[in-house]
């Protein structure tokens, strides 16, 4: 077997990043308030809990529009960034890019306070409308990074013979591009979808009195009483973006696969 | 020709105006009010639109300040060691020892984690980790241990060992790509000269991919730095980073000149730090691939 000794700690490595996913399901199921071995029973109580939990319903609301606002706003920003920067040349490019693609490697508190002290200094309402604000700025590199992936991989002789069968340059685009890129398009918009619920630093500093499923578990946290709630309701959150998750990959490929090119792997 | 190019030019820069609008008036513009702040004075719940370099006088002359920037700075560089050591055999398997077709399900495999709930991850490393956790009531239910290892509880080690689960997939990434693009035979040529196969890493591939481990250690460095959620969580805010001090700062203390010239004295070191590692790594980047 080739590379059987790295198999091996591949493996491990593996375990390890699955660790504290693995243990969530098993204390969301354990009828003992403290989160220990030994395990006491099997119970469903902390799902039915969390169930008839008023706020918990709120903050899920307030997660749930502000996720679906910023990954339609990411994504269409993102169709933008993706098809300038990989059809045209403009001068500023680099820089440009830059710009956009900065919010990858800042530090989220950075972003997240320097838009609060703006925010404030305008005299804006903290809401969940200044929540998306942020997420839709974070969210827009992960989008253009996906969606330059379907844009790189067209052959612009599609498109050319579009061109030269009549069609505008917005029919082109609407007829031929959008089709071979929609794969793309909804990847991007599950995983800006992933990336906004579960945010915590920006909502936390950006969403006022609004509670949101990460600020609300931060907010639980510190009660011994509420934890294995918590457990339940964050083995379903995993479970839910895994699902989101594997969607997204499944299209990520089929998009790959419909423009005929190669699979280069990965969201980044 | 010419005018073909200036339209292109004109329909790129139609294009990217959107995103670009986009990033200036919510990144851009606000980094910059941070900047200008950060030379204003503090006035009692306002702001004195006065230049001054007090600020950074008083951050730099701040004991509180080096503690927290120097531990902000350890923890960040021992993130970055643990992760980058620990995620090169994994690149280096999924690169050559996984065919072709599993390598997509491999990265996706290692991608999950990192996108599913941070906040209860974290959380869960300090249960796993805790005075009465996960290890700690293992360990004595099999009678290996009577008193629960102390070294693991919310200290430096705990917040390391956080970091390094939580940016891990970061790491792995950007070495992949890079022993991706190393010509395969480089490698035989090494092998047919007679090198052996440790010789023929250290020499070959090793320097090929160096950019990617450069990358790598930069893409977790520089967002570890700025962790709030795992010194709050995990250290119980009794070890705060340079984050949570520039939090409290800004709102707790409501100071947001001060807070304001804490975030650009600490990106400004952040930036210095990284181009400084660039540039010891230099010869590495100009490998041609």
């Amino acid at each position: 077997m080739k590379g059987g000794g790295l198999r091996a700690y591949a493996l491990i490595y593996l375990l390890f990043l699955y660790a504290p996913i693995l243990l969530l399901p098993i204390f969301a199921f354990n009828s003992g308030t403290i989160i220990a071995f030994p395990l006491r029973g099997f119970t469903t109580e902390w799902f039915a809990q969390m169930w008839g939990n008023a706020s918990l319903r709120r903050a899920l609301t307030n997660s749930l529009t502000i996720a679906v606002s910023s990954s339609i706003l990411a994504t269409c920003l993102g169709v933008f960034a993706a098809r300038a920067s990989t059809r045209f040349a403009f001068p500023g490019k680099g820089p440009i890019m830059g710009l956009i693609m900065l919010p990858l490697v800042l530090p989220e508190i950075i972003v997240s306070i320097s838009l609060l002290v703006v925010l404030l200094s305008l005299g804006v309402q903290l809401s969940i409308l200044t929540v998306i604000l942020g997420h839709t700025l974070i969210c827009m590199p992960y989008a253009t990074v996906i969606l330059s992936t379907a844009f790189n991989s067209l052959d612009r002789s599609l498109e050319e013979a579009a061109y030269d069968l009549g069609e505008t340059r917005i029919s082109a685009f609407r007829l031929v591009i959008l089709p071979l890129v929609m794969p793309g398009i909804i990847s991007s918009l599950l995983m800006s979808f992933t990336i906004s619920l579960d945010e915590f630093i920006i909502a936390f500093f950006l969403a006022g009195n609004e509670p949101t499923l990460p600020t609300y578990i931060f907010s639980q946290l510190r009660f011994p009483k509420q934890i294995p709630m918590i457990m339940a309701l964050g083995t379903v959150l995993v479970l839910l973006s895994i699902a989101l998750l594997t969607i997204a990959e499944y299209f990520r490929r089929r998009g790959i696969a419909k423009t005929g090119a190669k699979d280069t792997g990965g969201f980044l | 020709m010419a005018s073909g190019n200036r339209s292109q030019t004109a329909q790129g820069l139609t294009l990217i105006a959107p995103p670009l609008g986009y990033a200036v008036l919510v990144l851009a513009a606000p980094l910059l009010t941070i900047l200008a702040y950060s030379f204003f004075k503090d006035g009692y719940l306002t702001v004195i639109r006065e230049f001054t370099l007090e600020n950074y006088r008083t951050v730099w002359a701040d004991p509180i300040f080096h503690r927290i920037m120097l531990r902000s700075l350890g923890v960040a560089a021992l993130v970055t060691l643990a992760t980058v050591v620990l995620a090169f055999p994994v690149a280096y398997f999924l690169s050559f020892a996984v065919s072709p077709q599993k390598k997509a399900m491999w990265l996706f495999l290692i991608t999950i984690p990192f996108w599913t709930s941070y906040l209860i991850r974290v959380f869960l490393w300090k249960v796993i980790l805790g005075y009465n956790g996960v290890i700690n009531s293992g360990l004595k239910t099999l009678g290996l241990i009577e008193q629960p290892l102390t070294f693991i509880l919310y200290n430096v080690n705990a917040m390391v060992i956080t970091l390094a689960h939580a940016y891990a997939p970061f790491a792995i990434l950007p070495i992949f790509i890079a022993l991706e693009k190393i010509d395969r035979s480089l490698l035989e040529a090494g092998r047919d000269l007679g090198e052996s196969r440790a010789m023929t890493f250290w020499r070959v591939t090793l320097p090929l991919a160096m950019p990617g481990v450069v990358a790598a250690a930069l893409i977790v460095f520089i967002p570890t730095i700025g962790d709030y959620v795992t010194p709050a969580l995990i250290g119980g805010g009794k070890i705060p980073m340079i984050a949570n001090m520039i939090q409290a700062q800004m709102l707790d203390l409501d100071n947001r000149p001060m807070g304001s010239a804490l975030a650009v004295t600490a990106m400004l070191i952040v930036a210095v730090i990284s181009l400084a590692f660039i540039a010891v790594n230099r010869r590495f980047l100009r490998v041609r691939q």
